[in-house]
């Protein structure tokens, strides 16, 4: 590198900036991916899993060769109602690729790394981008804690924090609304306990979201992933209602786990390691300007993470690619202007990233407003369904039944799913 | 389980000085302290002995939810310099 300049500068080696490293360095392009952590992964947490479409477009051998945990072949809906619960389970049993696969960020997130060094990009870990160097309005390099470097681009990939995109002027102050604090911890359990515990067979892994039950009435939900020989478990919440709660994050996560349908799964299993991280959630009305001279921002520094979903790094390799992309035409014709960057705008909204954080643009607000149907009332009556329909007791079928109708009849539920009904119906037609 | 049990199932180095600094003049005026009861880390405590906010900055997750939470943006926030700070090896 000579005087500290290169093409292009990435900060942040996660799912987002591995995948605009890996792209330049394809093209032949000059770029410097930094991350702050000793290892890329370090300082990463999230539920989860990646999904296959869009890694297998940057990692095409992925499946074969990197540090995965599980197949995840089982998605489960567990609603939690105090005492008991319901549980939705589809396994797909099909020969076709699975759609996603559990993977433990800090060997996932090297993994990537090394990919894109054998492609030629530059890595430089332990270095923390202290800021951008702004002149006359265009970003022209970085200062870290040792020195400063330059670029004809910077990519902003420094997660949902992002106090870059911050300085480079491309995004406002979060809003406590706009994002969820997570909690997680990872349980250690014997392979075969895991896999008879969610009737699976070896290599392959289930996923369950939580609601309700203690995390009724707030925005927040539980997450399950199966790991080879861990489960990882969690909660999230959105900051707002974690202000008004007035409980502590991890006394809520104590409660979830004491609930009998959640303590079952977790038995014996002694926890390895806790950990905390936000997911952006304010979707398309928080998304930030994405460019101006010099620079853009990928990944959930740019927001884009589809909640209703629960997509994330397939969305942030997405961005980074298409932002890459766009650099390599810049570096091409010599022009990094803002005018020129649009390109990133452009192909952003041509791909379902911007296309689905549109189509969701009201959901949160929605769900927020419906929350006690969702994760009070539809629990408790589904509970109550199951319960009637085992019940073997004592009392006439007909009065069971008449009792149960009374019941739904009261709580108002036909009527206040009525909204749901047709929100769901909009998704579809609109576009 | 408690806070601490749990924070001990983390690694960590700890940074010579803090990465997140208050104005405790601004903390003394204000009502619910919100980061006392929002940190997945438990690192804010109000003392009412020296009248200010004790900041385990040590035990920090790095997650960013104190500096939108505080209603005053009375939090300074940064990441703790490089090789310093926590480290997952589950994430
Ligand atoms: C609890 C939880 C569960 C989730 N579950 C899923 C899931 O199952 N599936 C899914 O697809 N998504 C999931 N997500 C979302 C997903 O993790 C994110 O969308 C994704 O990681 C975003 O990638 P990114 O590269 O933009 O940011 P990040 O992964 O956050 O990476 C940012 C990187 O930048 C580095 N960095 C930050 N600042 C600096 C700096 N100043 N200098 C140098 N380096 C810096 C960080 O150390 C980090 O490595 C989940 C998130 C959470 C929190
Ligand atoms: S919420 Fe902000 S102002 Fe209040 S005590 Fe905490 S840091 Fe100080
Ligand atoms: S960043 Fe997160 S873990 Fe650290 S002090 Fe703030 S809220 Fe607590």
């Amino acid at each position: 590198m000579e005087n500290n300049k290169i093409q292009v500068i990435v900060i942040g080696a996660g799912p987002s900036g591995c995948a605009s490293a890996i792209t330049l360095a394809r093209a032949g392009k000059k770029v410097l991916l930094i991350e702050r952590g000793d290892n890329a992964g370090d300082k990463n947490m999230f539920g989860g899993a990646i999904f296959t479409q869009q890694t297998k477009e940057l990692y095409p051998n992925f499946i074969e060769e990197a540090p995965i945990e599980r197949a995840i072949i089982q998605h489960q809906i567990i609603m939690l109602n105090d005492n008991d619960s319901i549980k939705f389970s589809y396994k797909t049993n099909s020969n076709e690729i699975p759609n996603s696969y559990s993977v433990i960020r800090s060997k996932w997130d090297n993994w990537c790394v090394e990919q894109a060094i054998k492609a030629g990009a530059y890595f430089a870990p332990k270095t923390l981008v202290k800021e951008l160097i702004i002149e006359n309005g265009k970003v022209i390099g970085i200062k870290t804690e040792q020195e400063n470097y330059y670029s004809d681009i910077v990519i902003i990939a420094d997660g949902v924090n992002s106090l870059l995109a911050k300085q480079a002027g491309l995004r406002n102050e979060i809003k406590d609304s706009d994002v969820t604090v997570n909690i997680k911890e990872v349980f250690k359990l014997p392979k075969e306990k895991i896999e008879d515990r969610f009737l699976l067979d070896s290599a392959n892994g289930a996923g369950a979201k939580i609601l309700g039950g203690p995390l009724k009435n707030m925005f927040s939900m539980g997450f399950l992933y199966t790991n080879k020989e861990t489960i990882s478990l969690g909660i999230g919440i959105s900051l707002d209602d974690l202000k008004k709660l007035k409980m502590k994050p991890y006394d809520l996560f104590e409660k979830f786990k004491s609930h009998p349908s959640i303590a079952s799964i977790i038995k014996d299993a002694k926890i390895i390691e806790y950990s905390s991280h936000m997911i952006p959630e304010g979707g398309y009305n928080s998304m930030p300007k994405l460019y101006k001279d010099g620079v853009m921002v990928v990944g959930d520094a740019a927001m884009l993470v589809n909640n209703v979903h629960f997509e994330g790094t397939n969305l942030a390799m997405l961005s980074g690619k298409l932002a890459a992309e766009t650099a390599v035409v810049a570096i091409n014709k010599q022009d990094f202007s803002s005018k020129n960057l649009s390109l990133y705008g452009k192909k952003l909204k041509e791909s379902i990233v911007i296309k689905d954080l549109k189509t969701h643009k009201n959901s949160v607000d929605f769900v927020k407003k419906h929350i006690n149907t969702i994760t009070e009332l539809y629990p408790d009556l589904a509970c109550e369904f199951f319960r009637v329909l085992h019940n073997a007791s004592n009392e006439p079928k007909n009065e069971v039944y008449r009792k149960f109708l009374f019941r739904i009849l009261k709580s108002g539920v036909i009527f206040k799913s009525i909204p749901l009904g047709i929100f769901a119906m909009e998704k579809c037609i609109k576009r | 389980m408690n806070i601490n049990e749990k924070l001990s199932t983390l690694k960590y180095n700890k940074d010579k000085e803090s990465h997140l600094t208050v104005d405790n003049e601004i903390c003394k005026q204000c009502n619910d302290r919100v980061c006392t009861h929002i940190c997945p880390a438990d690192v804010y405590e109000w003392s009412e002995e020296t009248d200010s906010l004790i900041i385990r900055y040590e035990n920090c997750l790095e997650c960013g939810a104190c500096k939108i939470a505080c209603d005053k943006k009375n939090i300074k926030w940064r990441y703790p310099s490089c090789e310093h700070g926590v480290k997952f090896k589950n994430g």
